[in-house]
C-alpha cells in the first residue's frame, strides 16, 4: 500500500487548468524531488497533498485513506504529513524551542515535560540544540529553515512535505538544510519535495518527478532520467538548470 | 435664582466627567469583550456567523450613535419596559464600541500573513488554537495602537448621551449654561475637561505606535 497515492488529480484556478490529471504514487521511505518550471503545477500539487488547497477530479488517498478534497476537519491528514516551506513560516513571536513545542503540546497534548525533550531532540537533530531560546528574527534563514523542519518533525509525521525550502536561502545557507533532509532521508523518512537542487535530487533522491504544464512529463530513477532525458522537454529543462 | 460660583461650575463638571469616565470605561470594557465575539464570527469561514456579525458592524458604523441610542430609547419604551439614560447610554456605547472594535481588530487579523495561518494548519491545529497561540498574540501588537485610539472616540462619543438625559459633562454643562447666562464658559471648561481624559490616551497611542514601529525596525 503506497503512503500517497494519486490517480487523475486535476486542478483549476479559474479558467486555468494547473493540473491536468496527475498521477504519483509514493512509497514509505521513498524520497521523491519534483522538478519543472515555475507554473507547471509542482507546488498545488504538494499543496493539494495535505489539503492546503482543493482539487476538483480524481482519487487520492494518504496512508490507505481516501480523501474527497471536501472533508471539513483535515487534522487526522495534518497528523501524517508534515510540511516546510519556502518562507519558513516560523511563529516569530514565539522561540525556536517554542515553535517547536506549541503543536505537540497542544494537539497532540503531550506534557510540558515530553514536550521538552521532543523539542531538544528535534532542534538537535538539525543541529540547532544551543538556539532552543533564540527567536526566528534573531536566526539566520538557514537556521530557520531547520527550526521549521524540526517543528515539523515533532509530529512524528509518516511523510513531509517539503516545497522549495531552500529557494529562499542565501546560496551559502542552502547546504546546511540540504544536509538536515539528506540525514532524514538517510534515517527512512518519506520525503515528497518540490526543489530546484538538480544535484540533490540526482543524488538523494529515489525518484524523479518532471512535471510539465500540469502533466507528470517523466518520472523515474532520478540518475537514470538526468543522464537519458527521455523527452526534450526534460532535456532542455536540465540543460537550463546546469 | 441659585447663583454660580466658578468653583461650582467647576464642582458640578467634575461630577459630571466621573460619570462621562465610567460610561466610558464600562463601554469599552464590555464593548471590547463583546467585541470579540463580534470579531470571531466575523472571521468565521461560516456565512451563518459571519453574514450577521458583518451586518451588525455595518449597521453601528454607517448610522448615527444618536439615531442608535433613540432606538434603544425609545425601542425598549414601546415594549412598555422603562429605560433609563444610563442603562440605555451604556447599551448603545457598548454595541456603538464593540462594533468598532471588531472592525478595527479584522484588520489586524487579516494582516497576519497567509503562511502563519498555514504553518499552524499544516501543524493540526483546530482553529481556535490557531487563533489563540499564533494569530492573535501577532495581531495584538499591531492592534494597540488603533484600540487605545479608538478609545478617544468612545470618551467624546458619550457627549452625544446627552439628548437622552444622561448626565455626563455635556448635559451638566448645558443645565449650568442655561442657569448661569455664560454658555462659552461653562462649554469651554467642559472641553478642558474632555481634553484631560483624552489627551493622556492619545499620548499613550502614539507612544505605543512609536514603540512598535522601534520594535519592528530592530
Amino acid at each position: 500500500m503506497p503512503l500517497v497515492l494519486a490517480e487523475g488529480i486535476q486542478k483549476n484556478f479559474g479558467s486555468l487548468e494547473v493540473l491536468k490529471g496527475v498521477d504519483l504514487r509514493v512509497e514509505e521511505g521513498e524520497v521523491v524531488a519534483i522538478i519543472g518550471r515555475s507554473g507547471s503545477g509542482k507546488s498545488t500539487l504538494l499543496r493539494i497533498i495535505n489539503g492546503l488547497e482543493t482539487f476538483d477530479a480524481g482519487i487520492l488517498s494518504i496512508d490507505g485513506e481516501r480523501r474527497t478534497g471536501l472533508e471539513k476537519d483535515l487534522r487526522p491528514l495534518r497528523l501524517k504529513v508534515g510540511m516546510v516551506f519556502q518562507q519558513f513560516n516560523l511563529f516569530p513571536h514565539l522561540t525556536a524551542g517554542e515553535n517547536v513545542m506549541l503543536a505537540p503540546r497542544e494537539v497532540k497534548k503531550l506534557s510540558q515535560r515530553a514536550v521538552r525533550e521532543l523539542a531538544e531532540e528535534t532542534l538537535s537533530k538539525v543541529g540547532l540544540a544551543d538556539k532552543f531560546k533564540a527567536y526566528p528574527d534573531q536566526l539566520s534563514g538557514g537556521q530557520q529553515q531547520r527550526v521549521a523542519i524540526a517543528r515539523a518533525l515533532a509530529m512524528r509525521p509518516k511523510a513531509l512535505l517539503c516545497d522549495e525550502i531552500t529557494s529562499a536561502l542565501d546560496p551559502e545557507l542552502v547546504g546546511e538544510v540540504l544536509d538536515v533532509v539528506q540525514r532524514l532521508a538517510a534515517e527512512g523518512m518519506t520525503l515528497i519535495m518540490v526543489t530546484h537542487e538538480m544535484r540533490f535530487a540526482r543524488n538523494v533522491g529515489n525518484k524523479l518527478i518532471f512535471m510539465h504544464q500540469g502533466k507528470v512529463h517523466e518520472e523515474g530513477d532520478p540518475r537514470e532520467l538526468f543522464a537519458h532525458p527521455k523527452t526534450p522537454e526534460l532535456a532542455s529543462f536540465t540543460s537550463a538548470i546546469q | 435664582m441659585i447663583s454660580f460660583s466658578l468653583w461650582d461650575i467647576v464642582r458640578h463638571l467634575c461630577v459630571g466627567a466621573a460619570w462621562t469616565a465610567g460610561l466610558s470605561l464600562v463601554a469599552f470594557a464590555l464593548g471590547g469583550a463583546a467585541g470579540l465575539g463580534v470579531l470571531f464570527a466575523r472571521i468565521s469561514p461560516r456565512r451563518r456567523l459571519s453574514a450577521p456579525a458583518k451586518a451588525y458592524i455595518e449597521f453601528f458604523q454607517d448610522t448615527p450613535l444618536l439615531m442608535q441610542l433613540f432606538l434603544i430609547f425609545f425601542g425598549f419604551g414601546l415594549l412598555g419596559l422603562d429605560i433609563s439614560p444610563l442603562l440605555t447610554a451604556a447599551i448603545g456605547l457598548t454595541l456603538f464600541t464593540s462594533a468598532y472594535l471588531a472592525e478595527i481588530w479584522r484588520g489586524c487579523v487579516e494582516a497576519i500573513p497567509k503562511g502563519q495561518w498555514e504553518a499552524s494548519d499544516c501543524l493540526a491545529m483546530s482553529s481556535l488554537q490557531r487563533m489563540r497561540f499564533v494569530i492573535l498574540p501577532q495581531a495584538l501588537r499591531t492592534a494597540i495602537p488603533p484600540t487605545v485610539g479608538f478609545s478617544v472616540q468612545v470618551v467624546k462619543g458619550t457627549a452625544v448621551t446627552s439628548i437622552i438625559g444622561f448626565m455626563e459633562i455635556t448635559k451638566t454643562g448645558s443645565m449650568i449654561a442655561n442657569a448661569t447666562f455664560k454658555p462659552l464658559l461653562v462649554y469651554a471648561l467642559a472641553a478642558v475637561f474632555y481634553f484631560i481624559i483624552c489627551f493622556p490616551l492619545s499620548a499613550l497611542a502614539r507612544r505605543v505606535e512609536r514603540r512598535l514601529h522601534a520594535a519592528c525596525a530592530r
